[in-house]
């Protein structure tokens, strides 16, 4: 048998891999984002909260990991789109009646709509927070600048709240299907585990969708001062 | 018209090359017996339309014991129709409703480019198979039965793979016409047997490189193709696949 010598990055399993380790990386950052940003909870007039918003813009470790995360979220958003054109290209004539809820999720069918929701999601949501904290750190005035009356601020806006549970909505199903999905991608199938996996999932986009969303929710009802 | 017997509207798929625009057409059918199958339903239809003169449909078809993978038929948005594993043949028109209206179109992939109507050219995978869905054994004797002792699960699991018939469903009902879990079938089949680990490295690249050389989609794991394979072969495959993929591609 002959042995083809195929560009790994450029094949198709090659991009399927780099979506799924990609996505399972912007996972652990949710992780991460969410534990902190729950420290609102806490009610003490942001002391708890802002101590960790400080601490997140200023350690040189969060500061590096901040360039590989852009860069996972740009080569996820960019090997997105390139498979998704080769999938439309893959099929150009399509089906007169398509019965697609015989046999999948909706959501697991919508990826590229629901990623392109979050998308546009994000950058509002970089320009709400992070871009001020990014100017303030540029003008040595990090010490001084308060995540967390910039919160309030935000979430006092009723247009913004409704942005943002349309943003943690798109999330919750994106997630719902890209948990599960990295796992087979990388080749991770068990009859043992992947109920197990799959139930993980289902419940991580649901706490992490739920406890984002109680954010906005709280702030805009007052409960949170 | 006897007991039980179905007057039904099809809306098929006519074409008459992949070089020309196709349509779909309305032919209403009378007085079809719930115990014919699907494909006997359009040999009643052809028939009505060569005795008015008209060109039958093409259509593939070959064993009709759901054996052969050769009927294809996207019945109602769903290859092979809504039955879950069975093949166009093996599908019996009781699972309609008199006065039903069904529509037939043909696999639809850039890779499966249609021949006439509701056949497609489906030599795509056979040239993925010629690529290393095969080992490279010189023929002789039969080796001693117990030469070669495999695990049980690991002859189920290979055997289980085998089962793919080639017919395409899986390509057919991907949103992304991703042809990823007949390779994976093919490819495991191999990957979990001792003879077929002299060439996995070599196999997987081949097989993987020739079915994007093709223009199949990626596989986004919406598990259309397992649910909708007659044979039920499963997303652990595509699993194996994957893993065989990134392993061969380190060993270099």
């Amino acid at each position: 048998m002959s042995n083809t010598s195929g560009n790994f990055l450029k094949s198709s399993l090659g991009k399927k891999i780099q979506m799924g380790l990609t996505g399972l990386f912007l996972i652990s950052f949710l992780v991460v984002h969410c534990l902190l940003n729950s420290f609102i909870f806490f009610n003490d007039g942001g002391a708890t909260f802002n101590k960790g918003a400080f601490f997140m813009a200023t350690n040189p470790l969060i500061r590096i990991i901040e360039i590989v995360l852009f860069v996972g979220l740009i080569l996820h958003a960019v090997q997105a789109l390139v498979l998704t054109m080769q999938n439309n290209k893959a099929r150009p004539v399509k089906y007169a009646v398509n019965n697609g809820s015989a046999n999948s999720k909706w959501y697991s069918r919508s990826m590229g709509i629901l990623g392109s929701l979050l998308l546009m999601f994000l950058i509002i949501h970089l320009s709400h927070f992070w871009v001020d904290t990014k100017v303030a750190q540029l003008n040595g005035k990090i010490n001084e600048h308060n995540t967390y009356l910039e919160i309030l601020e935000v979430f006092h806006n009723p247009i913004n709240v409704i942005i943002y549970l349309l943003g943690i909505i798109s999330l919750c199903y994106h997630l719902m299907h890209g948990f599960q999905s990295s796992f087979q991608t990388l080749g991770w199938n068990h009859p043992k585990y992947t109920p197990a996996i799959k139930l993980i999932g289902f419940w991580f986009s649901i706490i992490v969708s739920v406890l984002f969303a109680a954010m906005p929710i709280a702030i805009f009802l007052g409960l949170i001062q | 018209m006897s007991h039980g017997n179905m007057n039904l509207t099809l809306k098929v798929w006519r074409q008459k090359s992949d070089k020309v625009a196709g349509k779909l057409i309305t032919y209403p059918v009378q007085d079809i017996s719930p115990d014919m199958s699907f494909l006997e339903m359009f040999d009643v239809l052809n028939e009505q339309l060569i005795t008015k003169g008209e060109e039958p449909i093409a259509f593939d078809h070959d064993c009709r014991e759901g054996i052969c993978g050769m009927c294809s038929m996207f019945i109602n948005g769903q290859p092979h129709g809504p039955k879950k594993g069975v093949t166009t043949c093996q599908l019996h028109m009781r699972s309609f409703k008199n006065g039903d209206t069904i529509v037939v179109e043909p696999w639809r992939a850039a890779a499966f480019p249609v021949i006439k109507d509701l056949t497609v050219d489906r030599s795509a995978f056979d040239r993925i198979i010629s690529k290393g869905g095969f080992i490279s054994v010189n023929t002789g004797n039969a080796q001693d039965a117990n030469n070669l002792p495999i695990p049980k699960p690991d002859a189920d699991k290979a055997f289980e793979a085998a089962a793919c018939i080639g017919c395409g469903a899986c390509v057919a009902t991907c949103k992304n016409s991703s042809a990823m879990l007949f390779v994976s079938a093919k490819i495991s089949q191999f990957a979990l047997l001792p003879q077929g680990r002299v060439e996995a490295t070599a196999r997987v690249k081949n097989m993987v490189a020739q079915m994007d050389e093709e223009g199949f989609g990626n596989c986004t794991n919406t598990g259309a193709c397992e649910v909708e394979c007659p044979k039920g072969i499963s997303l652990e495959n595509i699993a194996r696949m994957n893993r065989e993929f990134y392993v061969a591609n380190m060993k270099e």
